[in-house]
């Protein structure tokens, strides 16, 4: 506060005076009044002590009306709590100000809030609705925020309301939103472990996630709520791998390190004996089609799993990263996981770590100090970057020279040992006395230059410091055990200084080799013996106990000259201070002076005592730290951290690869519409990066490519140019894109010959081509071979190669007449411009649509419905079969009233058919009645609502008379979601926005499957997966017919035959996934019964449970 | 993951305290103060401790402890890497990283706090995000601040957060477009006595400072990138485009940033500039010591040696220095016992001598070793300025332009030969310049 401080600096400090003296001014008028104030009120109150007056003081400003007061008091507090002073009296002058408009005022309130809502819990309540009220505001920075402070506050009350909030946020438009909720799991685990379960169906729904922005943050809550549940990363685990370039570094590692765990649970061990890899085949890593390759010429060897192989290579480039933490976190998912021979990849960025900070030399350093013990020739190359220099902390210096004596071998260890004459002489004499242990080291593992380190460390003898004596003596010790033949000169060298050495351990280690080597110096041992018996009182107690034990054994062996040497200091050591002491010598005693009592033991004591002693083994101090995984607290610390996860070994056989298939693409509207730019459907594909070459050759070939073909269309150039933009991570991003280039390319080619182009034309070739990509990924067949007729062409962009035969076989089963039919619409369409890859659709589409008003649903000829059948089930195991869809009664809703619509209605029903266009797609029937007294001309299917959905529309009725209908089929992939689908019935002057909001029940489609497999398959869905709830039915409803009847007519499901009468079993799966629905209702009273529904997808199941439950309670 | 952070001063006084989660007695410091005590210098105390509930890890910086308390297992260079960012941060808004400056910028360092952790977790670190979020204090925003009640914290979430580039800022403005590269080549090595090279290696960095209006998409391309064998880059920089072409393509951050570390293959001879010849020693009897040293340029190419400085860490004994320098000024700061000569521009006609005596503590041994030296030197080269050559050819919709460099800078040979910009109008101002400097250059006598 005073003037003086604040003139360090010329201007800076001018001005900060200036406002300083402001604040004191502002602030002295405030006390001035509230002094003034005080007096008028209490008049007879003594003033309190200053440092309340000072709070006193604050709460008038927090009071106050005017914002710049109680910012400033805000300000002050924050100062309080940063200091670590109290400020919890405050409490409720800040709290008011929870809901100030203030944006800054209003962040320095939940500083203050989280930091003392748990001592004052009443009162923190008082802010709970003000977060409740932001929760639901617009702008997502204020929800974020909102759910951070909420989730911050520990206060046990608010736990419903948390779970409440968290369960919201992670279904938030925003991914921003989603990450705050990811962390709030957390903090809600933390405050309260008893919602582990509702938290961690949260962490499932988070997990599929497909925003960059959450990965990190979900998986951080993963590992802290239930990191044992792996089970739920399998469906993820792709995706994970695919998203983790573009993911923030933070989350890179705590994800990297989780997929190391993954790893080692899930796939065999690459570090088989049999498994040879040549050389050749690490470069064959990154060229496409390797691997299917290897497969054939080396079945019998070990193959890797293709998932295993995605990680290491997506892992790899983040070895680059600038951030320390991801670095290491690679390495030491390599270590861990890869091959050995490709575990050399990360040597030099983790020597390119040495040159950081201080305290990450220190962590690297640990960690190559473990991989050398192991792995000498990873780090052999690099021997000098592990010099000591004169400026390392010592710890660093330690660490190097643990490294350099890992590294050691005949064929550098002349090097390292002239290093090592350097280091002895540092003035760090700490360090010195390391280098002579590990002088002593690089000894014992290499005899070739025992000797010459023997010398080297008796030259050092004759150091003048003593901590160098001191641990020369030690490790020559050491040495002299290893071999103790012909090295009585350097003994006698030793008893030579012994009087110069004053530190105890090189003392005792010295009267220890007298003693243990007494018969090769017999005219010394003695005279030592003399010296010892002169000072022994002054000594420490491990050179007493050194002395006792020589004293023994020369007693031993040359009891003429030392019995009454040995018997004073025997003496001496019975009265010593020390029991230690006390009782060696007792016992001593005892064994080698012959009496009455001590009996048979008295003829082994020179057994006993001269035995031949193994020599110690000389090791690095990292030997069993690679029980620790590399790069963790616990492996830097050498004890096992709370918390930490144990690596498994790998498993003998992998367990089930296909449990990371993933089916479902969910559509990316949810995650993408705030970024910006909506991404592409990102495909899961192993093979992208092969894709990604090509399209890295093709962008290298020529610099203005890129510019010339968006010359070409408009809407490629912006697809290029956001590749661009988020070309640097966003790899899986690019690889959608990239294999949408090559399957795409043959089509491109004609498109070229066409030369007009429609400016739809590119827009809907990325859909479906896209939408290609995906389905391949399905089926892991690789990019879809194309035929080379036409039509066998345009249906592989929504139709896989099965399909296409089928297909091929319907067009050949169907009557003339429609084929001729087929021509004609072919003929029309090209008219029309319309993109070929319609064509073979439109066919089938004219089978379908019965001549108008014919509303029934089954018209198609049963021999293509035996062939549909085939189609639909191209990817489905044979076990369970999806069933002919079992006719319910058919509802009919309404999609366009004839009053909103000008003359045309429009209804649909749900046609319980697996769909014509695609097997993902749900049937829907629209019947469209034409009620006005005109004619309506071109009644299409305009824009649709959510981006990314994917409508299979009906042709365009170029006319409907009045009065007339028409029924019309499509397919809409709803993505097992009942998101309504929106899109634009269109005639040709009008435009009509429907919506199509499909109940749970008829996003399935049944199946068949024994009862077996039913239990087998419910027994896979437990626990998160299984819903079930006590229903009480209505008395119509009880008979097993009835029960089917209302089953059915809620859910597109298939009967289970089961045995037990009160038992009800139904099957389905989901049409977009393909997900098992399993449905079991069992009688327990007349009126109650327990249905319980498995699968997993969770949502679908509490929604089909409430629909399910309505309908049986109704009569 | 990270609990809490003290930030403690030199002299042992917990100045700074935040809590992510529930709050930590600050006795807990007490481990680490016991550890500071067995330590003899502030770098020696281990990074990471052990205390019966906590695991404490330090950062030493600036002369200051960022300490953090761990209750469960992380990986600690996470929160190393982390809390040198929070230190970088710090620097970056208030030009210094310092107790005095931290203490008076206490709510703003607690905003910032704040905002870069998130129980725990990294949430923002990216400094152009923070800067979105809090604005750097300025004197005129500070006075502006006061007049209207206006604050310095952003209300909306800053588009980066969000986007593909959550480096760069939206709406980046600038009347003068400019884009500098500085490569900087560092020379680590370690001479003997004799002067014959124990270790030496080249490692670089290149520093930017970017100031491009809109959404710029630079590339930079190499005459030999051949030479560069590990790299690390900036998150900008894209991976896949280095992997196949070797060329950095990258939309920049706003402002200063370090766009990539290189480490240049140990099979080149690195070129050492200058030689020493030294001869320190002290006498059996009595109590002092000669020094004496002499710099001269070794292989330069005939650049000038520029910053020259020797400084030398003296044996305890050594009680004080009476020199004579030829050029330059010496030092000696007896506490820590460095020795400081700094010596400037090094003329090769008339090389830069150091000589006299060192007195030692009476009664003291001979110093067992001779201290070494560690110098540090800056050859500076003036790469491309004035007005490069643009070539620029219009596309319909991009502007690209390239300048060509033709400059030899001395380390390695590294050298930038193109610099172009996609995707925005203007023709920015485009220069590079070449610095080798000294690293961890120890000559060992």
């Amino acid at each position: 506060m005073d003037v003086g401080f604040s003139m360090r600096s010329e201007a800076a400090g001018a001005m900060r005076t200036a406002l300083i003296s402001a604040e004191n001014l502002q602030l002295t008028l405030k006390t001035g009044l509230s002094q003034e104030e005080q007096a008028l009120t209490h008049t007879g109150r003594s003033p309190t002590e200053t440092h309340k007056a000072g709070n006193e003081d604050l709460k008038e400003m927090l009071e106050s009306n005017k914002e710049s007061l109680k910012l400033e008091a805000m300000k002050r507090v924050v100062g309080l709590i940063a200091k670590g002073k109290n400020a919890s009296e405050l409490f409720p002058a800040v709290v008011k100000n929870v809901a100030s408009k203030n944006i800054e005022l209003k962040k320095l309130v939940y500083v203050y809030l989280v930091r003392y809502a748990e001592e004052q819990q009443d009162l923190a309540l008082l802010s709970i609705s003000t977060f409740q009220r932001a929760l639901k505001e617009p702008n997502q920075f204020i929800r974020a925020s909102a759910l951070r402070v909420l989730s911050s506050i520990r206060v046990s009350i608010i736990v419903p309301v948390m779970m409440l909030a968290i369960k919201e946020a992670a279904a938030d438009m925003s991914p921003y939103v989603r990450k705050t909720a990811a962390h709030a799991i957390q903090k809600l685990y933390s405050l309260d472990p008893d919602q582990k379960e509702q938290l961690i169906e949260v962490i499932e729904k988070l997990l599929k996630d497909k925003s960059t922005l959450v990965a990190g943050s979900v998986v951080v809550a993963f590992e802290e709520v239930c990191p044992d549940r792996i089970d739920l990363i399998h469906k993820n685990y792709r995706k994970l791998c695919n998203l983790l370039v573009d993911v923030e570094e933070w989350g890179q590692v705590v994800i990297i390190s989780m997929l190391t765990r993954y790893a080692r649970t899930q796939f065999t061990s690459p570090w088989k004996e049999g498994a040879m890899f040549d050389e050749d085949n690490e470069t064959a890593f990154y060229e496409s089609n390797s691997e299917e390759k290897k497969d054939q010429t080396e079945a019998t060897a070990y193959v890797m799993d293709p998932d295993h192989r995605l990680l290491l290579r997506n892992t790899k480039p983040l070895l680059q990263s600038r951030n320390t933490a991801v670095v290491m976190s690679v390495a030491q998912l390599y270590w861990h996981v890869a091959p050995k021979h490709e575990v050399n990849i990360v040597t030099k960025s983790l020597i390119r770590l040495l040159r950081s900070h201080r305290e990450v030399q220190y962590i690297v350093l640990q960690n190559i100090a473990t991989m050398s013990i192991q792995r000498k020739g990873m780090f052999e190359p690099f021997l000098k970057s592990f010099y000591v220099r004169s400026t390392d902390a010592t710890h660093i210096k330690t660490l190097k020279l643990e490294i350099l004596t890992n590294l050691a071998n005949e064929a550098n260890i002349s090097t390292i040992l002239r290093e090592f004459q350097t280091y002895v002489k540092s003035q760090d004499k700490a360090f010195a006395a390391a280098t002579i242990q590990a002088i002593g080291r690089c000894a014992t593992d290499i005899s070739e230059v025992t000797d010459t380190c023997l010398s080297g460390l008796v030259l050092l003898l004759s150091n003048r410091d003593e901590t160098v004596v001191a641990e020369s003596v030690v490790v020559i010790k050491k040495l002299l055990q290893t071999r103790p033949t012909q090295h009585s000169d350097i003994i006698r060298h030793m008893a030579k200084i012994f009087d110069n050495i004053s530190v105890s351990m090189a003392r005792a280690s010295i009267l220890w080799l007298m003693g243990e080597y007494c018969e090769r110096v017999p005219k010394i041992a003695p005279d030592v013996l003399r010296k010892m018996a002169k000072t022994f009182t002054a000594e420490e107690d491990i050179v007493k106990l050194q002395t006792v034990n020589l004293a023994a054994k020369l007693y031993l062996t040359n009891s003429k000259q030392t019995k009454l040497l040995t018997q004073y200091i025997l003496n001496l050591g019975k009265y010593d201070q020390s029991y230690d002491i006390r009782d060696r010598t007792r016992f001593i005693r005892q064994l080698i002076v012959p009496n009455e009592k001590s009996g048979a033991l008295n003829k082994y004591a020179r057994r006993i005592l001269l035995a031949p002693k193994p020599a110690p083994m000389l090791e690095s101090a990292f030997k069993d730290r690679d029980r620790f995984q590399l790069g963790t607290l616990s492996h830097s610390i050498n004890s096992k951290a709370t918390g930490y996860q144990e690596l498994s070994d790998w498993p003998a056989v992998a367990p089930d690869q296909s449990v990371r298939n993933v089916e479902v693409i969910e559509p990316v509207q949810e995650s993408a519409p705030l970024v910006g730019k909506t991404k592409k459907p990102k495909s899961d594909a192993k093979f992208y990066s092969d894709d990604e070459e090509e399209k890295e050759e093709k962008a290298s070939e020529s610099g203005s490519s890129d510019s010339s073909s968006s010359e070409e269309s408009g809407s490629e150039s912006e697809e290029q140019s956001s590749e661009e933009s988020s070309e640097t991570s966003s790899d899986s991003g690019k690889s959608s894109s990239g294999s949408e280039k090559s399957s795409s390319e043959s089509e491109s080619e004609q498109k070229k010959k066409m030369k007009k182009k429609t400016k739809k034309a590119p827009q809907k070739k990325s859909k479906t081509t896209a939408a290609a990509s995906s389905d391949s990924d399905e089926n892991g067949n690789g990019p879809v071979a194309q035929d080379s007729s036409s039509s066998a062409q345009s249906s592989s962009s929504s139709e896989t190669d099965s399909e296409d035969d089928s297909e091929d076989d319907s067009n050949s089963d169907a009557p003339p007449a429609q084929q001729k039919k087929k021509s004609d619409v072919k003929a029309k369409t090209k008219v029309e411009e319309k993109s070929k890859t319609e064509v073979s659709l439109l066919d089938l589409d004219d089978f379908c649509p019965a001549p108008a008003n014919a509303p029934k649903p089954a018209v198609i000829s049963p021999s293509l419905l035996s062939d549909l059948e085939g189609l639909s089930l191209s990817n489905v195991s044979s076990a369970m079969q999806v069933t002919t869809p079992s006719f319910g009664p058919v509802k009919t809703h309404e999609l366009l009233h004839h009053m909103t619509g000008k003359g045309l209605s429009a209804k649909y029903h749900f046609p319980r058919q697996p769909c014509l266009y695609q097997p993902r797609m749900v049937a829907v029937q629209v019947i469209l009645a034409n009620s006005s007294d005109h004619s309506l001309e071109k009644i299409h299917i305009g824009d649709r609502s959510p981006a990314g959905l994917s409508i299979h529309c009906f042709n365009t009725i170029e006319r409907l008379e009045p009065e007339a209908s028409v029924t019309v089929s499509m397919g809409i992939d709803f993505s097992d979601s009942t998101q309504a689908a929106n899109f634009q019935l269109c005639t040709k002057e009008d435009q009509f926005s429907v919506s199509i909001q499909p109940g749970v029940g008829e996003l399935l489609m049944p199946s068949t499957m024994t009862e077996q497999d039913f239990s087998k398959e419910q027994g896979k869905l437990l626990g998160m997966n299984e819903t079930s709830a006590t229903v009480t039915m209505a008395t119509a409803n009880t008979s097993s017919q009835a029960i089917s009847k209302q089953v059915l007519s809620v859910a597109n499901v298939g009967v289970v035959s089961s045995s037990p009468n009160d038992l009800h079993r139904f099957a389905g799966r989901t049409v977009s996934s393909g997900a098992l629905v399993l449905v079991s209702l069992e009688l327990k009273e007349p009126s109650a019964a327990l249905l319980t529904i498995n699968t997993e997808k969770s949502v679908m199941a509490s929604m089909l449970l409430r629909d399910l439950k309505q309908a049986l309670a109704l009569a | 993951m990270i609990h809490s952070l003290f930030l403690i001063n030199h002299s042992g006084d917990i100045f700074l305290e935040k809590h992510w989660k529930s709050v930590v007695s600050h006795s807990v410091c007490d481990y680490f103060f016991e550890a500071k005590e067995k330590a003899v210098d502030p770098e020696d105390v281990p990074p990471v401790l052990q205390t019966p509930h906590h695991y404490l890890i330090t950062v030493h910086r600036d002369q200051l402890f960022f300490l953090s308390v761990v209750q469960t297992e992380v990986p600690p260079l996470f929160v190393i890497e982390f809390l040198h960012r929070v230190a970088d941060t710090f620097q970056d808004y208030f030009g210094e990283c310092s107790e005095s400056v931290i203490k008076d910028n206490v709510v703003t360092v607690y905003e910032l706090l704040e905002e870069m952790l998130d129980n725990g977790f990294p949430l923002a670190t990216e400094s152009n995000i923070l800067k979105e979020l809090i604005r750097p204090p300025t004197i005129l925003r500070s006075v502006v601040n006061t007049l209207t009640g206006s604050s310095n914290v952003g209300d909306t979430l800053p588009t980066g957060q969000l986007s593909t580039v959550p480096w760069r800022r939206a709406d980046v403005k600038y009347t003068n477009n400019e884009a500098y590269f500085d490569v900087i080549e560092e020379i680590d090595a370690i001479l003997d006595k004799s002067g014959t090279t124990v270790f030496a290696e080249i490692q670089g960095v290149i520093e930017a400072c970017v100031r491009l209006t809109g959404m710029p998409d630079l590339t930079m391309s190499f005459m030999n990138p051949r030479l560069l064998d590990d790299v690390s880059f900036h998150p900008c920089v894209r991976f896949k485009r280095w992997e196949s072409e070797r060329t950095l393509s990258f939309i920049p951050p706003d402002g200063h940033f370090t766009l990539m570390n290189y480490h240049v293959s140990s099979q080149n001879p690195v070129a050492i500039p200058v030689y020493v010849k030294q001869n320190i020693s002290f006498f059996e009897s009595g109590p002092c010591g000669r020094l004496d040293i002499t710099i001269g340029p070794k292989q330069t190419m005939g650049k000038t040696v520029e910053a020259l400085m020797v400084k030398i860490h003296m044996p305890k004994a050594v009680l004080s220095a009476n020199l004579t320098a030829t050029q330059g000024n010496y030092t000696y700061d007896l506490p820590n016992k460095l020795l400081i000569w700094d010596i400037g521009k090094l003329n090769p006609q008339k090389l830069p001598n150091l000589k006299g005596i060192l007195s030692l503590q009476a009664g003291a041994a001979k110093p067992e070793d001779n201290p070494s030296l560690n110098i540090d030197l800056r050859i500076q080269q003036v790469a491309i300025s004035g007005s490069p050559r643009f070539v620029s050819t219009y596309n319909w919709a991009t502007v690209f332009s390239h300048c060509s460099i033709c400059f030899s800078p001395l380390c390695t040979g590294l050298k930038v030969s193109r610099l172009e910009m996609f995707g925005e109008k203007y023709k920015p101002f485009k220069g590079v310049k070449y610095v080798t400097k000294a690293g961890k250059f120890q000559v060992r006598t």
